[in-house]
């Protein structure tokens, strides 16, 4: 009976093989996946339970941990929170995370590869590990100034500084406050997450760089820009009937101002914000090149990765009538206040449009540079001279056309205003774009305010969205 | 060479100082494994600590007595790999029993299971003796193991409990009979194989180079099969039911030496599983849970909980207490290879399967070096039948297989099952102290001699 004892030992010897490669298998393969679980319980407690590194906004803590005596032993807090809550996004235990907080969730978590070798230290040295903290571009005098100037009006607010691409401030209203959210009282903390997420002016989304919206007459920055890009020069004469038979149709487009005559220069145009001698440009450029300038300013594309910017649209086939109507960002036009502030800042920047960035360093516990953003070039959508061309255009509009409101004595502002009315039920979105230089200092702004109740075609932008831009120009420089 | 005049007497050696050590050695990681768990739940070791330590100590040191007095020639790995199991497991539920508030007692009466279990491997010692006699019983051990293996259909004293009805009630005791109808089933199971083999070995037909045994002699597997059907069937239990024919097939083959039985047992293990997989709804679970566990959280949520548990503790573990093996439900019985996968981490939980690899290997060496029929067959069965829950248990828990519900030899919290295999391993001990034991050599010159001789053992 020795042969088939024999045969059974190497049965059973395969068994164990089996058992030993199955086991290496899941620790190899499987092991990862797992921990990636939502429902892994014991990966999300004791991640709660993590000394998390801090968000900063210059040297002001903005999300931050601090010690606490229960089971999590650390609570995530946020200092401001309804201030940078579109930056931080929040913590949750049982709705995940949103913002930075998620983007970089294994740097400030501590578990992120490139801080293996401070945790393998940790282990050995028996400390508790703690998470990498995550510096922000943020200025908080923008940021303040920004949510002060906003106000309880719905809307977003973007600056940049054009010569780099970093975020200023993001800002949008309504916020809401990640501490309630990131609270150890599990019930209360999802209470609250549920009563956000079904709130009905949605206080967390972040309306400055994730929701698009019909520019309005900011736009007419990027028509211009195709102007003079395709030869016209700041004096071309554009034809500005009071009203424009929209090709193919029997509407009529008219202007909410003065355009003050039949034939006007680009320059005045844009002053006056005259919607038919840039509906005019439209139908002379056509669809295609005023998307292409459209694309190079940043649209159809999404940035900011960080925080899961939208992509701003240009239509996709627009026919006569609708191009026209899209040169003046009505019709299917949409962009984000990131995007116009993105426009702004390459048209300040000479024609450089700056890869926007909001985290400028990742550091790790030490204080040693985890990893760095560099300013990255992301295009040229303009030559440098048809760009300061369009400043000196921008600036005529603060200075004698819609957006007076933005002045700064004594600084060089350039604007552009607009009042988007997609749909008639809707009331218009007020919009200000512009950028201000002083000395080596620059920064670009995009306001958009929502439910701005006022009729009037670019006073409203200039009235209301204008002022809240010039506070964070101010704040800035 | 030596000459053939003079007599040649091999005395293996009995190894007992080494089986001494290894067991001092496995007491140690035990009681230090339990003192970490103290230290890592609490903070401090408990004030009962040096009772218990003292009681755990002492029964493997009684169990190692036993041998020492009454089996001096078994085999020294198998115990020391007993104690470290059985202390490991020990140290396990006791870390379990701490997640409770206020802790529960399951180590304390895990600790009193393995005294029975260690005053059975005693009497197996000193009573039984010899395992020869035991051939004597076959058909009376074979009706207690059919009957022990069904007792829990019968109303009132049998329940079902976690959707397998293979637990009888007693009072305020329960027990799972299925773990001692192994043993008997199996010494059944030798005896007659041993004498019915030749009968089996005839060949019927040939298929594909196979020789499959006659139609009339299929009467027994094809009664096995029907018996593991019923376990499948009536007390929704796959792991027995595979682990009894399983156990059949193999000891059916070994002593028939025709590999047409082993693949005629196998494709009938196949289409029976099949026919469970197809019939009944929690077959479909457990195939469910280990082929698609994510697709379905709250149905596979055992399951993939232990997958958490041990992805958690990685390939080194979180260490002993500092895990969270309460996370997934019956972490202490037939989970407990998770809750070691994930504080021991997988190294621990390899080096446990090589504990029970190392056992199984000695119990097959044994087999193999025994002289006997009966005992060849017994010791290879006793061996498969563990490396088989072995496999079919840790492999369900790691997602080799579909999970069936087996205990984890020595570890599983429960007393039948602790009980069961302290008697299976005195058995194997028994076996393998008259395999190795110096058998008396008549030398030429004492037979010229023409007296009557007294023949000693050498001690």
């Amino acid at each position: 009976m020795n042969r088939p004892i024999r045969r059974v030992a190497v049965v059973v010897m395969l068994m164990f093989g089996l058992l030993f490669a199955n086991v290496t298998f899941n620790v190899v393969f499987r092991t990862e996946s797992l921990n990636a679980q939502p429902q892994n319980r014991r990966v999300r407690d004791a991640e709660f339970a993590q000394d998390r590194g801090s968000i900063l906004a210059g040297t002001t803590e903005i999300a931050t941990t601090t010690p606490v005596r229960d089971r999590f032993k650390y609570l995530r807090t946020y200092p401001q929170g309804e201030l940078y809550a579109p930056v931080t996004g929040f913590y949750s235990y049982d709705h995940a995370r949103s913002g930075l907080e998620s983007s970089y969730n294994t740097q400030l978590a501590g578990t992120d590869d490139s801080l293996f070798v401070r945790r393998m230290i940790d282990l050995v040295t028996n400390r508790t590990p703690k998470g990498a903290s995550v510096e922000t571009t943020i200025n908080p005098d923008a940021q303040r100034a920004a949510a002060k100037a906003l106000g309880d009006q719905k809307g977003a607010v973007v600056a940049i500084d054009p010569q780099t691409g970093a975020i200023l401030a993001m800002v949008t209203s309504p916020s809401y406050d990640p501490n309630k959210i990131a609270s150890h009282d599990i019930e209360a903390a999802g209470k609250a997450y549920q009563r956000l997420a079904t709130a009905k002016n949605h206080p967390m989304a972040n309306r400055a760089a994730r929701e698009i919206y019909p520019p309005g007459s900011t736009f007419k920055l990027v028509t211009a820009a195709a102007a003079l890009e395709a030869g016209k020069t700041p004096d071309s004469k554009v034809k500005s009937p009071t009203r424009l038979k929209l090709p193919g149709t029997q509407t009529y487009l008219g202007n909410e101002s003065n355009c003050g005559g039949q034939q006007i220069t680009l320059q005045h145009a844009l002053e006056v914000s005259c919607n038919t001698a840039f509906a005019n440009l439209g139908l002379e450029l056509g669809a295609d090149k005023l998307r292409d300038q459209a694309n190079k300013f940043g649209f159809d594309a999404r940035h900011l990765s960080d925080l899961g910017g939208a992509a701003s649209k240009f239509p996709e086939n627009p026919d006569r009538s609708q191009t026209a109507l899209s040169a003046i960002g009505q019709f299917d036009v949409a962009a984000s206040p990131l995007q116009m502030a993105m426009v702004t800042a390459a048209i300040a920047n000479d024609g450089v449009l700056m890869d926007p960035y909001i985290v400028s360093v990742v550091r790790a516990p030490d204080l040693k540079p985890l990893q760095t953003t560099k300013p990255k070039e992301l295009s040229q959508p303009m030559t440098a001279d048809n760009a300061k061309a369009l400043q000196k255009m921008m600036v005529g509009v603060v200075n004698n056309g819609t957006g007076t409101t933005a002045r700064i004595p004594g600084v060089e502002v350039g604007g552009k205003t607009g009042t988007a009315q997609s749909d008639l039920k809707r009331k218009p979105f007020a919009w200000f774009t512009s950028y201000a230089t002083s000395g080596d200092r620059q920064v670009a702004v995009a306001v958009v305010v929502e439910d701005a109740d006022i009729p009037r075609q670019d006073i409203a932008g200039g009235r209301v969205a204008a002022p809240i831009a010039k506070a964070v120009m101010k704040a800035v420089l | 060479m030596m000459s053939a005049s003079t007599p040649v007497i091999v005395v293996p050696r009995k190894r007992r100082n080494v089986e001494l050590a290894l067991i001092l050695f496995a007491l140690a990681l035990t009681l230090g494994a339990a003192a970490m768990v103290d230290l890592n739940v609490t903070g401090s070791i408990s004030s009962t600590f040096p009772y218990l330590a003292g009681v755990g100590a002492g029964l493997a040191l009684v169990a190692h007595i036993a041998i020492r007095w009454k089996l001096p020639y078994a085999d020294p790995v198998i115990l020391p790999c007993v104690v470290l199991l059985n202390g490991l497991g020990l140290a396990m539920i006791h870390r379990i029993d701490l997640i409770n508030d206020p802790p529960t007692s399951g180590a304390r009466q895990q600790l009193i299971w393995t005294a029975l279990g260690v005053v059975l491997f005693v009497l197996v010692a000193f009573v039984i003796r010899d395992h020869r006699p035991l051939q004597r019983f076959t058909y009376t051990l074979g009706l207690s193991g059919i009957v022990l293996l069904l007792l829990p259909l019968v109303p009132v004293i049998g329940t079902a409990k976690f959707g397998a009805q293979i637990w009888i009630h007693v009072g305020p005791y329960s027990f799972q009979p299925s773990e001692v109808a192994k043993i008997f089933l199996c010494i059944a199971f030798a005896s007659y194989l041993v004498e019915k083999r030749d009968v089996l070995a005839l060949a019927g037909w040939r298929v594909l180079g196979l020789d499959l045994p006659r139609a009339r002699d299929l009467g027994p597997i094809l009664l096995m099969w029907l018996a593991s059907l019923a376990v499948l069937v009536f007390q929704n239990d796959l792991g027995t039911s595979l682990l009894f024919f399983g156990l059949f097939v193999m000891m059916l083959y070994v002593s028939t030496e025709r590999p047409g039985w082993a693949v005629l047992g196998t494709l009938l293990f196949a289409a029976g599983a099949y026919l469970g997989y197809l019939l009944f709804a929690h077959v479909k679970i457990r195939v469910g849970a280990w082929l698609h566990p994510f697709s379905n959280y709250d149905l596979y949520y055992q399951v993939v909980n232990a997958q958490f548990g041990m992805a958690w503790g990685g390939l080194l573990g979180t260490g002993l207490g500092l895990g969270r093996p309460g996370l997934t439900p019956l972490a202490r019985s037939d989970f407990i290879a998770a809750a070691l996968g994930e504080e021991l981490g997988m190294t621990g939980l390899m080096a446990i399967v090589m504990l029970y690899a190392l056992i199984v290997s000695r119990g097959l060496r044994t087999a193999l070096a025994c002289r006997e029929p009966f005992g060849k067959l017994l010791a290879c069965g006793l061996s498969f039948a563990f490396a088989l829950q072995v496999f079919t248990i840790i492999g369900g828990v790691t997602r080799l297989l579909p999970l069936t519900g087996l205990t984890t030899p020595f570890m599983s919290q429960g007393g039948s099952s602790l009980v069961a295999n302290w008697t299976i391993m005195a058995l194997l001990l028994l076996i393998s102290h008259h395999v190795r034991k110096p058998v008396a050599t008549v030398s030429e010159n004492v037979a010229a001699q023409d007296e009557t001789q007294l023949l000693k053992r050498p001690a």
